[in-house]
């Protein structure tokens, strides 16, 4: 097996706050390969967006990576000083968030926004820094890049916008691009258009993506494998396929099958009783087992390790090998 | 510029602590989990943990309670012609050579004891800057409630007068009220009313920036979904506006009318200063403060200096809680 | 629910109890530079015209939705059926009045008593300083349907336990619940009037999947129980398809499309309609090399002439650039409003 590009293990980023530390994001570990899209989905305060945060160093205080390692392309990247990770974002890590007025500059055109990034990053005179915007925005699907190029961000649509942004992410071809809720501020149809960017940029330039994302739907369509959240943990990882169409975990199952789709209309939803604990009153043993209709006595007493059940992995005492617990029970994955 | 360092990623929402003991229902119960609230507030930690607030707040109270207090605990009442001595004029204060348990501050030039002097100095200081901060946001508040709800004709016309009274410095346009009245009004009957001109005149220009926030505060929350909700159910907009908007644009209001309260107390003792302010035979500090500029050269130095010490001491105190204010408040500083 | 004298029922065709009936409902907003700027500068005056002739029957007892992108109009159409905005121009009759052009507050009152709206943001849409049980309570007095404090304190508790929550919550400020128990707290408000007809402004769009489902649901229940009658709006076709009976889909200010929902997800026949559909990303049959459809929606202030899809329209004419195409039947159930259908030179949807 090829050496994985991006290696996070048993990240914990913890927020100190006056009554008592937040674990926002809680011993969660993955791979990334080259050139694989990776999604990571879970509802709001699941700590997908921390996760990504931690990884291109941009927490914000009082957050802080309180353990665990984060490996870029065998590099140890968690503990880098800011000046040197400011040096990989860009480089070797580019970003796509949700609002992409955020991350663009309105007081300078967007040419001289990616010409900047590039000679920050990659020895390239004006000019050729100038050629690789006007091919780059090409690429990306602006109209006419060349004259775009002297063009403020105002001056471009949302989607246009974020395809800018995507153009900057890639500018001095990283290897790795996290996207956080890239199409979430999208119209539909723009959002498709975004989403099949992002694929066919990806498999062309052969750059890996970190897909932090709500939209169950976007992640089917577009990642190859994906991690799900809950409370700040690692619920479940796979691939696509599997953990949408046989999931391990019970909050994979509740999630799938609580998201309505267009091809019928069933007469209720199925639905996940009750809401994600605050990050403050976290329950003990596995983050789930308020909810979960499976629940039994080590749920509640003791937190589930990340159990192998190829394809997939679940933190889940349902999955634990054959006399981890007294009563195995049998389960049905729908 | 084009790195992504700005980007606010979405920090772990907090849930608020469950107020213990819950007695729902109940008197007790609300007014129990009103002072639990109280107590957990974020506003009284932050308070707690800024020991220049705790001083300045020591200060400030222990100020006016003496002022309200004056006619207890002053060793004389100033303005009983009777008790004045004239023989004691110039007394120093008790520490020099010539002082007097009589009086421990030492005395003017008419023999009255600076000590209760500044006391009841201090009160009227206070009295006219209080009620001219009243009268200042009553107008300003009404007057941006009005523009900001209204909008159209009325906004533009109110926010234009704004603009041009706020290219006048306020103690021009206090001086000209002043004036204004003295030249109308006959000496007696100027005598009488000289206090609620002075008032008139220090909270009068004060109302533009009362009216600016509120208008501003007001436009955003008349456009919430939960006024919208009231509209539709046919509540009468006056209604809505005093019930909805009202409440919740007045956050901001506190922290000016703090920071107002010092610039009113100073403008009344800069007038008083000058000799137009309140009249000698109701001294307040900045009158005080004038009578012994007089004597400043003449060696009587105490009578200037300790009104001045009691001056800043309380327009320092109440401006450290009104910066405090503003920051506790603002979530962005926290 | 107390059944009141109904006075002029409009009838569908097919028999269904009309409750909102639409008829060129219309909607210009002077979105102009300010006066000095337009004498200065010689700027012109501008109209955005966010809703443009709009047809549509809402049946009473279902779920009818609007669907569209942003800037369609979907929602200006909700705000003039609540009375917040005046049409310019149009009908707009409710359980058998024209209240488009009704201002008077008093004569208003016995309306608005009957219709309700949620909102998108839950976190928006409940007056942060009053405590739930006031909040809830506001339909009630504002339409002065009790006086007696403990009266209007039973409603509140049932009110709270009709959307699953407790009564006890009455005491307690919006921001000690969660999102979904907001909205909770929203509907329970938007019911407390006994009301016929709710609008559902992007009712989830601001929760959580999980959360979602919980929320729908409850919608759905109270339909049933309740009999109500419901107008969601919504970008979300998976919503729509959970939610409609029938369906308008809406472009740049006009309906492209209405028809039941189940004949619309099976055979959609505006182009818009079916590129929409084929957009959407399924969870179930993933498409992983969809093509996605081309272009951005034009600017409402300056539409496109002729049908305003054109521009996007892989079935465009000529035709469709000069002539405005009307919503009529041509054949199917439901109408549509394109000339290619008209002249049956679209290919068979899927195809």
């Amino acid at each position: 097996m090829a050496e994985p590009l991006l290696s996070v293990r048993d990240l914990r980023v913890t927020f100190p706050t006056r009554r008592g530390v937040l674990t926002a994001v809680d011993g969660v570990s993955f791979d990334i390969m080259p050139g694989e899209i990776l999604g990571v989905v879970g509802e709001s305060g699941a700590g997908k967006s921390q996760t990504g945060a931690a990884i291109i160093g941009l927490l914000e205080p009082p957050g802080r990576i309180a353990s665990g390692t984060i490996h870029l392309e065998g590099e140890r990247i968690d503990r880098l000083s800011p000046d040197k990770l400011r040096r990989i974002r860009g480089r070797r890590i580019g970003a796509v968030f949700q609002d992409p007025l955020t991350s663009l500059n309105p007081l300078y055109t967007i040419g001289r926004q990616l010409t900047e990034t590039m000679r920050t990053h990659l020895d390239l005179s004006e000019a050729q820094a100038r050629d690789r915007a006007v091919a780059l925005l090409g690429e990306v699907g602006i109209p006419a890049p060349a004259d775009r190029l002297d063009a403020y961000p105002h001056q471009f649509s949302g989607g246009m916008r974020q395809r800018v942004v995507i153009a900057l992410a890639l500018c001095a071809n990283p290897r790795l691009i996290i996207a956080d809720e890239p199409t979430t501020a999208l119209d539909v149809s723009i959002q498709a258009q975004i989403t099949a960017l992002l694929k066919r940029l990806c498999r062309e330039h052969d750059t890996a993506v970190l897909l932090i994302t709500h939209d169950m739907g976007v992640i089917a369509e577009t990642a190859d494998r994906v991690a799900v959240l809950y409370g700040g943990r690692l619920a479940e990882v796979g691939p696509v396929d599997a953990v949408v169409n046989r999931p391990l975990h019970p909050y994979t199952e509740g999630l799938m099958a609580c998201i309505p789709t267009t091809h019928d209309r069933p007469p209720r939803l199925a639905q996940i009783e009750g809401s994600m604990p605050s990050l403050r009153a976290m329950p003990a043993g596995c983050a789930f087992h308020p909810r979960c209709p499976h629940a039994f006595n080590r749920c509640v007493a003791e937190r589930p390790p990340l159990f192998d059940h190829p394809p997939s992995a679940a933190a889940c005492w349902l999955w634990a090998p054959e006399g981890a617990r007294a009563a195995p029970r049998e389960r049905t994955a729908s | 510029m084009t790195e992504p360092g700005e980007i606010p990623l979405e920090a772990p929402r907090e849930a608020p602590r469950e107020a213990p003991l819950e007695a729902p229902g109940t008197r007790l119960g609300r007014l129990r989990a009103t002072a639990w609230r109280a107590w957990d507030s974020d506003i009284l930690y932050s308070f707690l943990r800024s020991p220049v607030t705790i001083l300045a707040a020591v200060v400030a109270l222990t100020l006016v309670a003496a002022s309200l207090a004056a006619p207890m605990i002053a060793p004389t009442n100033p303005f009983a012609l009777e008790t004045v001595d004239l023989m004691a004029a110039f007394t120093p204060p008790v520490w020099m050579e010539g002082g007097s348990w009589d009086y421990v501050l030492g005395t003017d030039d008419q023999g009255r004891d600076l000590l209760s002097a500044i006391l009841y100095g201090m009160r009227i200081s206070l009295f006219v800057g209080v009620a001219s901060v009243l009268f200042a946001m009553v107008l300003g508040v009404g007057l941006g409630l009005l523009a900001g709800y209204a909008g159209g004709w009325i906004d533009g016309l109110l926010m234009r007068i704004a603009d041009v009274q706020i290219s006048f410095p306020a103690i021009l346009i206090a001086l000209l009220i002043d004036g204004v009245a003295r030249g109308l009004l006959p000496r007696e009957v100027h005598h009488e009313v000289a206090i609620w001109v002075i008032i008139f005149a220090i909270g009068a220009p004060g109302w533009v920036q009362y009216a600016r926030t509120v208008r501003g505060s007001t436009m955003v929350e008349k456009n919430r979904e939960y006024v919208m909700a009231a509209h539709i159910m046919g509540v009468h907009p006056v209604v809505i506006a005093l019930r909805h908007v009202l409440p919740n644009a007045m956050g901001p209001v506190l922290v000016i009318a703090t920071i107002h309260l010092a610039i009113a107390v100073i403008t009344e003792a800069t007038l008083s200063f000058l000799g137009v302010g309140l009249p000698p035979t109701e001294p307040s500090l900045g009158t005080l403060i004038r009578i012994g500029n007089d004597f400043l050269f003449s060696g009587e130095w105490w009578i200037t200096l300790f009104p001045g010490v009691a001056l800043v001491l309380l327009v320092l105190s109440v401006n450290l809680l009104g910066d405090w204010l503003r920051d506790a408040l603002n979530p962005k500083l926290r | 629910m107390s059944e009141e004298p109904r006075p002029g029922v409009i009838l569908a065709d097919d028999g269904t109890e009309v409750l909102v009936r639409l008829r060129g409902l219309t909607k210009h907003f002077d979105v102009s530079p300010p006066l000095l700027a337009r004498l200065l500068e010689g700027k012109r005056r501008r109209v955005l015209k966010a809703v443009d002739g709009l047809d549509l029957d809402i049946a009473r007892g279902r779920t009818t939705a609007l669907v569209g992108e942003s800037g369609c109009g979907k929602s200006t159409v909700a705000r003039m059926l609540v009375t917040l905005y005046e049409p310019t121009a149009g009908d707009l009759v409710f359980e058998g009045s024209d209240i488009g052009r009704l201002r008077d507050r008093r004569a208003l009152a016995p309306i608005r008593r009957r219709m309700q709206m949620i909102f998108q943001d839950p976190f928006a849409s409940l007056n942060p300083r009053w405590r739930v049980g006031r909040i809830i309570a506001e339909p009630i007095r504002a339409h002065g349907l009790m006086d007696d404090a403990g009266a209007i304190r039973r409603r509140v508790s049932e009110l709270l336990e009709h959307v699953g929550l407790r009564a006890h919550d009455a005491d307690r400020f919006p921001h000690e619940f969660s999102g979904g128990q907001r909205q909770r707290l929203s509907i329970a408000r938007a019911l407390a009037s006994s009301p016929h007809f709710l609008v559902c402004d992007e009712p989830t769009s601001a929760l959580d999947v999980s959360v979602q489902a919980q929320i729908l649901n409850l919608l759905r229940d109270l339909q049933r129980e309740l009999g109500l009658t419901y107008l969601v709006i919504t970008h979300d076709l998976a919503v729509v398809r959970f939610m409609a009976d029938t369906i308008g889909v809406m472009y740049l200010g006009r309906l492209c499309e209405v028809a039941p929902a189940d004949a619309l997800f099976a055979r959609p026949r505006h182009p818009y309609t079916r590129l929409l559909i084929e957009t959407v990303p399924d969870l179930r049959a993933p498409d992983r090399d969809r093509k996605p459809m081309a272009g951005e929606v034009p600017s409402p202030l300056d539409p496109p002439p002729g049908c305003a899809f054109h521009t996007r329209c892989p079935w465009a004419a000529a035709r469709c650039a000069r002539e405005r195409p009307a919503l009529l039947p041509h054949g199917g159930p439901g109408a549509v409003a394109c000339h290619a259908v008209e002249e049956g030179r679209l290919p068979a949807p899927g195809g």
